[in-house]
């Protein structure tokens, strides 16, 4: 017996020799480290959002990327176009109990409940750390209070990120973040104290999808200032354990997100864009870049990929990526050239 | 830092009926990221399952050509049945190495404490200590018993339990430890891996005899790497920790177990 297969040898394995490698079959190829290639286009692949240059229009969804330093470790954050950091509030919160997390037939449901260090923590130690590279840093904040959108607004413009996403949107907390989002003047008292308070930093504002018709929020947002629209956040969901009858997560419901959403986002970017005269970063279940530019032709300037990092971190690199081969499939150009560009029956 | 790899399964050995031990070529993870028992592989399980799923190690050793790691697993769903029926010769890919293992010494005499499926990640601690470990292993019944010969040939001594009492002592783990801790408090410390009732159980048998206890815990999980605070397990001041990114081994009187 060899030392390797001392190593794995198991007595009590059930029936026949345990654990044979199969050096034949096995030294095929052994082990290799998964990297997109590199590859070069000549396609021109800048955006702007409101105003911002992103050298790419692939950004990372708030909430699935942290503050970048995670994924930073996989490729460098200058990759993509620009990030969403995770959701802030005014203070640190801890958020929700476990468990937070449920797979659902391609997507899972999450209830983290806005988990973060707070806004003065993420302008002390984490931007300054993502000023170390060239992106787009977007801050995404919520508040229970307009005010509390205000002070933030005020604080991150101070700071100096490049944009803010205003979330009123998130499903996951009981006070303000939902409720700000399904009803016009709320959405639009927020977007005007945001806008009041960030200065020259340009404020987009994340719509929910979990609402009877998504143009009259954005119109509301749109006639209160807002510079840009991003969407669309999770669609509430459950799912329960037949065997024990509790839901898998701790609060019961959570937001839906993954490959699943992605034709509600499609439909809701192309509504909006109709909608209302802003550029819309679209987001909702974004795995390659196919999806993406499905998005950009529905009205979208940009897009976030969230959950399809969780499976592969290379996920925003491979979309960023397939967008243009796609675009320059088509002869454009610019990838920018595909927003709006649906041609519907 | 971890990595994404394709690895390359040389090894397919299933336990039990529900139980299988992979060995796969993990290149240089082990020499060259550290890549130890007690951490975890998160693993893709096919393509219809959108997460990953994490995966302890059990063995790690280096070798050549490539490093090799053992992970032993149960059939719990469709991701861990599409798992266990890759065979020698087959890819599947990982990202680790992730999480951080139990907290030894060189030297130190460990209380090796397993339930079901948590018996495996203490595997590699069992053979490194070289006769300075105590391993009580637990199962729900005889047929699940699994690598009670791997840990009799590495430790000092082995007591098995079941549930049902069909192999070895009537009863769950935690009465088996207090019984040892009674009479020997030498321990550098108790290293736990198993359901979360027993380690709430054996967190306060060794609380009260004093000895350090280190657990091993399980949460659902998403991303794996501490981006997206899926993994949340309650800590004793009211803050959050991660399983992925602080865990998946904790100091046992850090947990709240009263949630």
């Amino acid at each position: 017996m060899s030392e390797r297969e001392k190593r794995f040898d198991c007595p009590e394995a059930a029936g026949g020799p345990v654990c044979t490698p199969e050096p034949e079959r096995a030294r095929i190829s052994g082990s290799e480290t998964v990297r997109p290639e590199k590859k070069s286009f000549a396609v021109d692949q800048s955006v702007t959002l409101a105003g911002v240059c992103m050298k790419n229009p692939v950004v990372v969804a708030s909430g699935t990327f942290g503050f970048g330093r995670e994924y930073g470790q996989f490729y460098d954050l200058s990759e993509l176009g620009g990030i969403c950091c995770k959701g802030l509030t005014l203070h640190r919160r801890e958020g929700n109990p476990p468990p937070r997390i449920a797979e659902t037939p391609m997507g899972i449901l999450n209830s983290v409940g806005l988990q973060n260090p707070g806004v003065d923590a993420f302008i002390e130690h984490e931007l300054p750390e993502l000023r170390k590279h060239e992106l787009a840093v977007i801050a995404n904040i919520s508040g229970s209070t307009p005010e509390e959108y205000g002070v933030m607004c005020g604080k991150l413009s101070a700071a100096g990120v490049d944009l803010i996403e205003v979330n009123i949107s998130c499903p996951n907390v009981k006070a303000g973040g939902l409720a700000y989002g399904t009803r016009p003047e709320l959405a639009a008292e927020v977007t005007a104290v945001a806008k009041a308070h960030a200065g020259t930093v340009p404020v987009m504002v994340k719509l929910s999808p979990n609402v009877t018709d998504i143009t009259e929020i954005a119109r509301a947002a749109a006639d209160a200032g807002a510079d840009a629209l991003s969407l669309i956040n999770t669609l509430r969901g459950m799912r329960i354990d037949v065997r024990t009858r509790r839901p898998i997560l701790r609060m019961n419901t959570g937001g839906l997100s993954g490959p699943a959403v992605l034709p509600v986002a499609v439909r809701m970017v192309w509504e909006v864009h109709q909608a209302v005269d802003l550029p819309i970063l679209g987001m909702g279940g974004v795995s390659k870049g196919e999806d993406a530019a499905q998005l950009m032709l529905a009205g979208a300037s940009a897009v976030a990929v969230g959950t399809a990092c969780f499976a592969d971190p290379y996920a925003p690199v491979r979309v960023r990526d397939g967008l243009a081969e796609l675009a320059e499939e088509q002869g454009l150009a610019r990838v920018a050239q595909l927003t709006g560009g649906v041609l519907p029956w | 830092m971890p990595i994404q790899k394709r690895c390359t399964v040389v090894g397919m050995t299933r336990l039990n009926p529900t139980t299988y031990w992979m060995v796969l070529e993990v290149g240089k993870m082990v020499e060259e990221l550290g890549l130890r028992a007690g951490q975890f592989l998160h693993v893709a399980c096919g393509e219809g399952n959108l997460l990953r799923r994490p995966i302890s190690v059990a063995l790690a050793y280096p070798d050549e050509p490539e490093d090799t790691a053992a992970l032993i697993f149960e059939v719990k769903g469709e991701g861990t049945r599409w798992l266990s029926r890759r065979q020698a010769g087959d890819q599947v890919d990982v990202i680790g190495p992730l999480g951080n293992g139990f907290a030894v010494e060189q030297g130190g005499r460990y209380l090796l404490v397993g339930g079901g499926i948590g018996v495996p990640p203490l595997l590699g601690y069992g053979e490194c200590f070289q006769k300075n470990a105590v391993a009580v292993l637990g199962f729900r019944s005889a047929d699940r018993v699994i690598l009670a010969d791997r840990f009799q040939a590495c430790c000092e001594e082995v007591y098995l339990c079941t549930d049902d009492g069909s192999a070895g002592r009537h009863g769950f783990v935690d009465a088996q430890v207090r019984d040892i801790l009674e009479k020997d408090q030498s321990f550098t410390a108790v290293l736990a891996c198993g359901p979360r009732p027993m380690l709430k159980n054996v967190a306060a048998a060794a609380a009260e005899f004093g000895v350090p206890c280190q657990v091993s815990m399980e949460e659902r999980m998403a991303c794996g790497v501490g981006a997206c605070l899926g993994c949340a397990i309650q800590m004793a001041d009211g803050t959050m920790k991660h399983v992925c990114k602080d865990g998946p081994v904790f100091d046992a009187e850090e947990v709240d177990w009263n949630v």
